[in-house]
């Protein structure tokens, strides 16, 4: 039995159509990411399936229980840390963990096992206010709070948005040791580059799941060939590269330009294409696609459609 | 700490942080029923007022000097035609003409009735209302001290006497309108606001996603407004009796029963608010146009309702405050039982079961 | 082109015992792209706030486009553009209606409002989408067309604050190609991100660590200098550096 079961869910608020026909499954203890751009449906489906919202069509379930029939049960068994700053801001760190202990029955003593890695970190300010904690603490209280009554499933929408790499980077250490005990967790995320911290991963863009895989999976069935390109003048490059016979994109990456060409299979034809164009110090190598190159590939390919 | 208690004590640490609202919320009361109090008063010492004594005999003698010497009253002008009245209250000279009848004294007398018109400038409503109540009541006071065991009639109407209070101190007359309007201020629109604060900063989708069910997240907000709405009452009503020595005539009991009442009334519209309501800005303004507005302009605590249009009158009947003023001054100024208020309660009962019942529906399990 | 646009030395921002800004010197020449990145809470949005006027420093000295940041306040709004990810335009109101109004703002003649919106809408390839409401747009075009409005009055500079969060990797670039267009225009660029790629857009990059500007440089030399091969390192480096 997988721990989450979406089948062909459809979601419109009025005119706008949220979610087209999302289908995935997680299966138990996996680290699924869902992976978009702000817009692209992914609060909408967490609060489908966190039983704040109801569908249009197709089913769900959470732990074999229906998101809709069975919701009750689903509210005790699941963790949920909203997009948006969900603490009380005028309490302290240690009330807001002691209140979400409380609405679920539960005492922080009877789980402090499962959050002291996570907490020892913010437990020198556990008499501050939550509203005077840096963005890197409010979080690690918000999932401290999510975790409090040891939840089988975690739901994160965007908890990493608008946090420096640093804080992110720890983050993602303590999801992968809540992996080992055995707790399901969906994240979604709007850096690209957080993809590779997940087990499976779904790319969505305006509500349409793209493709659901391994990253590795996802990067090796890119079609194209990829060069990184750099030059002198950049901006020019960018220019030139995208007249280049054969370009399917050129996207800039970095200090360099990933150029996905055709009928190039040295990249030669590049470089004197370029050096005809002027270009100095170039260097042309083929790169191995990053997800970003795939979203974007598999963004290009929905449009055509 | 089981859930429900833990959600309590989480709304009083909210009240007690934000102590600059609880102190306005504590010290509003006070100073409203203050302010009322003394402006009203100082307002009465000072009514200019004509006489036309068509009788000039010594009953009607006595009763102007009995008016003239309440200090409510200062005789501006003796009329001694009809139609000065006009003129007079044109130049703004008097805000009230008292006429006698001719042959007042033998009329009384004979019939055991005389007649005493008494017109107001309209043009201030609140204080025509107050004036004439006034002078009714010194009307009644004399006609009462004449006939000491002997049959007097005058016609006096049941709803000035409802407002009559011997030592004509207005402060009575406001202080069940501070209440009704303090109580439904703090209890609609602080339950209304503090529901959705939760909405406003994402809280309520946690609180939502988890166990607690709708019901216990209402009343969970709702205990510490009940609690701060009885201590405001506490307090208006002690103020009232040691400042301005108003009388509670009627059971104690029975009162703080009927504000209870009131209250839950409030707190209902407030939750029902709060399920409209997507921001606290919107349910503060829905709570102040829908609510204190109406309160405090239509429930007949400074506009009387008979003087209103109908379309007035009508709204005023569906307004809680309305009947919660009934009751109030009928307990505490007119010392009557359950018997005489129970009509008015039933209403408030009914509002009160059918807003709660809405509301409890309406809050949504989900977003 | 060597005219440097914002000049700091030792500015300085304390609230009560807390230094939020402590002692940042750093200059931006006329068309370049600068970087200002580090950790929440390490004091960029402090700094920006004083070199947009919004904030008086503690000490320190500062000038903006050659205005002084603590007496000539209203002269550096009128030469400066601003966006960010939270703030930039009015949902309610159509895309033309923004555009307006922000050149109303700043000042811009009827005339000139009337030809620089109808440029930037087309431009933008908004042609379509001139008379419908902020809202109903996409998030990406959203961020475009808020920094195309940031700059309709050619300041001389422009503070952008994590322009691009939540933004699909595509949009992301022509997000860039716009800030490179106007640097190029000789519109210099004040940007901060939490994207490390973006960081290396960047001409030069300071990076902030609790209120100090722990390193500044090309993104080449800030690699080098840390031996290593990518910005997210390099923030890691010196980010992590003061947590342990």
């Amino acid at each position: 039995m997988y721990s989450i079961e979406v089948k062909n869910i459809d979601k419109s608020y009025q005119k706008v159509q949220a979610l087209k026909d999302i289908s995935l499954n997680v299966n138990k203890g996996e680290i699924f990411g869902l992976i978009g751009p702000d817009g692209a449906g992914k609060t909408t489906l967490f609060r489908i399936l966190t039983t704040l919202l109801l569908k249009d069509s197709g089913s769900a379930t959470v732990e074999g229980f229906d998101v809709e029939k069975d919701y009750k049960a689903i509210r005790k068994i699941i963790g949920y840390m909203p997009g948006r700053f969900s603490l009380y801001q005028d309490l302290s760190v240690e009330e807001n963990l002691k209140f979400f202990a409380t609405v679920f029955d539960t005492t922080v003593e009877d789980n402090y096992e499962l959050i002291r890695d996570i907490y020892v970190q913010i437990e020198p300010f556990r008499k501050r206010r939550a509203g005077q904690l840096s963005g890197g603490m409010k979080q690690k209280l918000a999932l401290c709070c999510a975790l409090i009554h040891q939840p089988k499933v975690l739901f994160l929408d965007e908890p990493t948005t608008g946090v420096d790499p640093v804080s992110r980077h720890e983050f993602w250490e303590m999801l992968k040791k809540l992996k080992t005990k055995g707790i399901t967790i969906l994240v979604s995320t709007p850096y690209m580059d957080e993809a590779a911290l997940c087990d499976r991963i779904a790319l969505i863009q305006r509500g349409r799941i793209m493709r659901i895989d391994t990253l590795e999976n996802i990067v090796s069935a890119f079609t194209g060939h990829l060069y990184a390109v750099r030059s002198n003048d950049m901006s020019r490059l960018n220019f030139d590269l995208k007249e280049f016979e054969g370009i399917t994109s050129a996207y800039i990456f970095g200090e360099f330009i990933h150029a996905d060409v055709k009928n190039c299979p040295d990249g030669n034809k590049l470089l004197s294409y370029l050096e005809a164009r002027d270009h100095k110090d170039i260097k042309i190598f083929p790169v191995h696609p990053s997800i970003e190159d795939c979203f974007m590939e598999l963004m290009n390919k929905e449009e055509n459609k | 700490m089981n859930k429900f208690k833990g959600f309590v004590y989480k709304e009083f640490l909210h009240l007690i942080r934000d102590y600059r609202t609880m102190i306005i919320l504590i010290g509003m009361p006070v100073i409203q029923v203050i302010l009322f109090g003394f402006a009203i008063r100082n307002e009465l010492n000072s009514v200019n007022i004509g006489i036309l004594d068509r009788s000039k005999d010594e009953m009607t003698q006595k009763l102007t000097s009995k008016i003239l010497s309440s200090d409510y009253f200062i005789l501006k002008e003796y009329l001694t035609d009809e139609s000065q009245i006009d003129a007079a209250f044109k130049k703004g000279l008097v805000k009230e003409v008292i006429v006698f009848e001719s042959g007042f004294a033998e009329k009384l007398q004979k019939e055991g009735r005389a007649e005493v018109q008494i017109i107001t400038d309209a043009s201030e409503p609140n204080m025509a209302n107050l004036a004439l109540s006034y002078t009714t009541g010194i009307i009644l006071d004399f006609s009462q001290s004449l006939s000491a065991g002997k049959e007097r009639s005058f016609v006096i109407t049941p709803e000035i006497k409802m407002l009559y209070n011997e030592e004509l101190k207005s402060v009575f007359m406001f202080v069940p309108g501070i209440m009704a309007t303090i109580l439904m201020l703090i209890s609609a629109m602080m339950t209304s606001i503090t529901i959705t604060r939760e909405k406003e900063f994402g809280t309520m989708e946690v609180l939502l996603a988890s166990p607690l069910k709708p019901y216990q997240i209402i009343l969970g907000k709702v205990a510490p407004y009940l609690l701060l709405s009885l201590v405001n009452l506490t307090l208006i009503l002690w103020i009232s009796m040691t400042v301005f020595g108003m009388p509670v005539r009627g059971s104690m009991i029975l009162l703080i029963a009927e504000c209870a009442l009131f209250i839950t009334t409030a707190l209902s519209l407030g939750i029902l608010i709060s399920t409209v309501a997507g921001s606290m800005q919107v349910a503060m303004m829905i709570s102040l146009v829908g609510l204190m507005m109406p309160t405090v302009l239509l429930s007949g605590f400074i506009f009387p309702i008979e003087n209103m249009p109908w379309p007035l009158q009508w709204i005023s009947h569906i307004l809680p405050a309305k009947w919660f003023v009934i009751i109030i001054k009928n307990i505490m100024l007119k010392g009557t039982g359950f018997s005489y208020v129970y009509k008015e309660t039933l209403v408030l009962i009914s509002m009160t079961v059918f807003l709660l019942g809405l509301s409890i529906k309406k809050f949504k399990t989900r977003l | 082109m060597n005219e440097n646009i914002i000049i700091t030395e030792d500015l300085t921002k304390k609230f009560g015992s807390f230094t939020a800004c402590d002692k940042i010197s750093f200059s931006v020449k006329k068309g370049e792209i600068f970087g200002f990145l580090g950790a929440n809470g390490a004091g960029k949005t402090t700094a920006i706030r004083m070199l947009c006027g919004l904030l008086l420093p503690t000490s320190g000295k500062a000038s903006i486009g050659g205005y002084d940041i603590y007496k000539d306040t209203e002269k550096i709004k009128l030469n400066i553009g601003y966006m960010s990810q939270k703030f930039s335009l009015y949902e309610d109101l159509t895309v033309k209606e923004n555009i307006e109004f922000y050149a109303g703002i700043y000042r811009l003649s009827t005339k000139e409002i009337k030809e620089r919106s109808k440029l930037l809408i087309s431009e933008l390839g908004l042609e379509r989408s001139a008379d419908s409401l902020i809202r109903s747009l996409p998030l990406g075009w959203r961020q475009k067309l808020a920094f195309s409005v940031a700059v309709i009055h050619s300041p001389k500079i422009v503070f952008l604050d994590e322009p691009t969060g939540g933004v699909d990797p595509v949009t992301r670039r022509q997000f860039w190609d716009l800030i490179y267009k106007a640097a190029d225009d000789g519109i210099s660029v004040l940007v901060t991100t939490h994207y490390m790629d973006e960081a290396e857009y960047c001409g030069r990059i300071s990076m902030m660590v609790d209120g100090k500007i722990a390193a500044m440089g090309t993104p080449a030399e800030l690699k080098s200098s840390y031996n290593v091969g990518s910005m997210y390192e390099v923030f890691l480096h010196l980010a992590r550096g003061k947590n342990e």
